[in-house]
């Protein structure tokens, strides 16, 4: 029928073809012989669709290196806090100065992982050359680096008493580093949820009161879980902190769960979904149950218990980060014609 | 000096993309990739890093009395995307460098010498403009021709529009004028003109006003665009409240398992 009209005839017949043509392409359902429309049926620009379904917001343009930032940054806070109180008020001095070597090595590491996600990583420091309140990522450079500084002094300052310089100045100033980088390790362990949660992408800003909770107490998980595999799986009191955020985190679950919004969907369907799902079973239901019977057991079997509630809550709260930060893309793609989610 | 816009008006827009090129040739953008997307005649897609103009194709139903086209073809709606250049610029508050900057004439800036390309302006930007250029590292967007402007040039989109789709000049001679021009479109009876300018929004207005024909979401223009530092508070309050458990946590279980160790 169409072919009948090409060749030969006048202009406007060839026009009235190319359009039956293209209203075909469309709707995908072409007849022409020997003419495949790409990517047919073709979206159109429409009120309901937006521009041809385009997704009106940018994809975020981090790497890898983020959602990892994210896990180490969280642990490494919250590593530098259980220090604090082990030393100070539980007196388990080994546990305090493994977690403050913990907290040194996973903010040397995030700071190596933020650096390599710049597009200019030479120009790192341009990050310090302002103060800005209303920018978390500018307030999340200066915690960085403020934290980094003092936990870096306080191993320092430890390591020159161990050496015998057990002298009361030194004394004074490590305790003054150590409570220092505590204050800072507590916005540490959690502002990375702030730093996603005042965003454009939908599914990011409308968490934005839970997520800085949701990423602290995941943080604090992976602390403890770290701490556990590195041998304190005796040690009472982290498994409370183990069971406190699990319990969270289980919580957390349940809430994201019960709320039926089409923003939620990219935590809830596809990839991003399965991960983030993933991520609130391996550090809520599973290592809370875990943890409670270890706390219910003799000692050997509650050790082997405790250790694999810690590989389930580092993998937990791996998992909880990578799926957040694919979420976001997830989330950028229905930013399609209903423009107001 | 004074504080200028752009005030883009499809309705006399006829799709040359004549102010992509300039743009392109001026500020030495690179190409953007060549595939055909079976969008109308637009193969660009959208506002990036390489892109800082975009002429936007919109078909709608065969209309005669407007357009010109024989009865049974679409009519035609253009429109120029830019930049919004928002007076609460989502790019700016969050840029923890300081390399995004507000000029004189009220646009906003990359420096491109100071920014190293963390990309937290591209997620915080509600129209979706700013973007990495992954081969280069750092954020691109429309600079407003901020060289041009300096020197008292208008913008080399501006200049190059044979239309006059894309007007340029004092931001409140061009909301005067798009409102005289909105009357005008309506007496033809065009009375699906309207003018985007979503100033009661937290963005608080923009220095790049659009006369679309029809729904803006059509042309991916957002109703309600919101400035992110709108969420700061809640953010914070809730990093406090997760501080404050963190604190008082370990506190309890250090202080409770003193004598259980």
């Amino acid at each position: 029928m169409v072919g009948k009209m090409l060749p030969g005839d006048s202009e406007h017949d060839r026009e009235a073809a190319l359009v039956l043509i293209r209203k075909q392409a469309e709707q995908g359902t072409l007849q022409q012989p020997g003419v495949r429309a790409m990517g047919a049926p073709f979206p159109k620009a429409t009120p309901e669709r937006g521009y041809y379904g385009i997704p009106l917001l940018e994809k975020p343009a981090w790497t890898w290196e983020i959602p990892l930032y994210f896990f180490v940054g969280g642990a490494a806070g919250s590593s530098a806090v259980i220090s604090a109180a082990a030393e100070w008020l539980g007196g388990d001095l080994q546990l305090a100065r493994e977690a403050r070597w913990v907290a040194l090595a996973g903010v040397s590491i995030s700071s190596v992982l933020l650096i390599s996600d710049l597009g200019r990583p030479e120009r790192f420091a341009a990050m310090l050359r302002v103060f800005k309140p209303q920018s978390a990522m500018s307030m999340g450079a200066w915690i960085l680096a403020s934290f980094g500084t003092f936990t870096g002094a306080a191993v320092l300052l430890d390591l020159a008493r161990e050496k015998g310089l057990d002298i009361f100045p030194l004394r004074l100033t490590g305790n003054a580093a150590k409570a220092i980088s505590s204050l800072f390790a507590l916005p540490f362990s959690n502002y990375t949820g702030v730093l996603i949660g005042a965003t454009a992408i939908p599914v990011w800003n409308r968490n934005v009161k839970s997520l800085p909770i949701h990423f602290g107490m995941s943080g604090l998980q992976s602390a403890v879980s770290v701490l556990e595999l590195l041998g304190h799986t005796d040690s009472k009191p982290l498994n409370v902190l183990g069971i406190g955020s699990a319990a969270w985190e289980s919580f957390e679950g349940v809430l994201l769960e019960g709320r039926r919004e089409r923003v939620l969907e990219p935590l809830k369907r596809g990839k991003s979904g399965w991960v983030t799902r993933a991520g609130g079973l391996l550090s809520g239901p599973l290592p809370l149950g875990l943890r409670i019977a270890a706390a219910l057991s003799g000692k050997n079997k509650a050790r082997q218990l405790r250790r694999f509630a810690a590989l389930s809550g580092i993998a937990g709260s791996l998992f909880t980060r990578y799926g957040w930060v694919m979420a976001g893309a997830a989330s950028v793609k229905q930013t399609t014609g209903d423009l107001d989610i | 000096m004074s504080i200028t816009a752009f005030l883009t008006d499809s309705t006399l827009c006829i799709g040359c993309k004549a102010c992509e090129v300039a743009c392109k040739e001026w500020n030495d953008v690179p190409e953007d990739g060549l595939n055909w997307t079976g969008f109308s005649y637009d193969n660009t897609r959208k506002v990036g890093a390489s892109t800082w103009r975009h002429v936007k194709f919109v078909e709608n139903a065969p209309e005669p009395g407007f357009g010109g086209n024989a009865p049974e073809l679409n009519t035609w709606s253009f429109s120029s995307d830019v930049c919004k250049h928002c007076e609460n610029a989502g790019c700016l508050e969050a840029c923890p460098t300081g390399a995004i900057v507000r000029t004189e004439f009220g646009g906003v800036f990359v420096q491109p010498d100071v920014c190293n390309g963390c990309a937290y302006c591209v997620v915080s930007c509600p129209f979706g403009v700013i973007a990495k250029n992954t081969d280069d590292g750092r954020a691109f967007k429309c600079t407003f021709c901020y060289d041009r402007q300096k020197v008292g040039l208008k913008p080399a989109c501006a200049t190059a529009c044979p239309t006059e789709s894309i007007m340029f000049g004092p931001i409140d001679d061009l909301r005067q004028k798009a409102n005289d021009r909105l009357e005008t479109l309506h007496d033809r009876g065009m009375i699906d003109a309207q003018m985007y300018d979503p100033s009661d929004t937290s963005v608080g207005g923009i220095h790049a006003i659009f006369i679309v024909r029809g729904d803006p979401r059509a042309y991916n223009l957002p109703p309600k665009p919101e400035v992110p530092t709108i969420y700061l508070k809640s953010g914070w309050k809730s990093s406090a409240i997760a501080s404050a458990a963190l604190l008082l946590g370990t506190l309890v279980a250090f202080m409770g398992g003193r004598n259980g160790r």
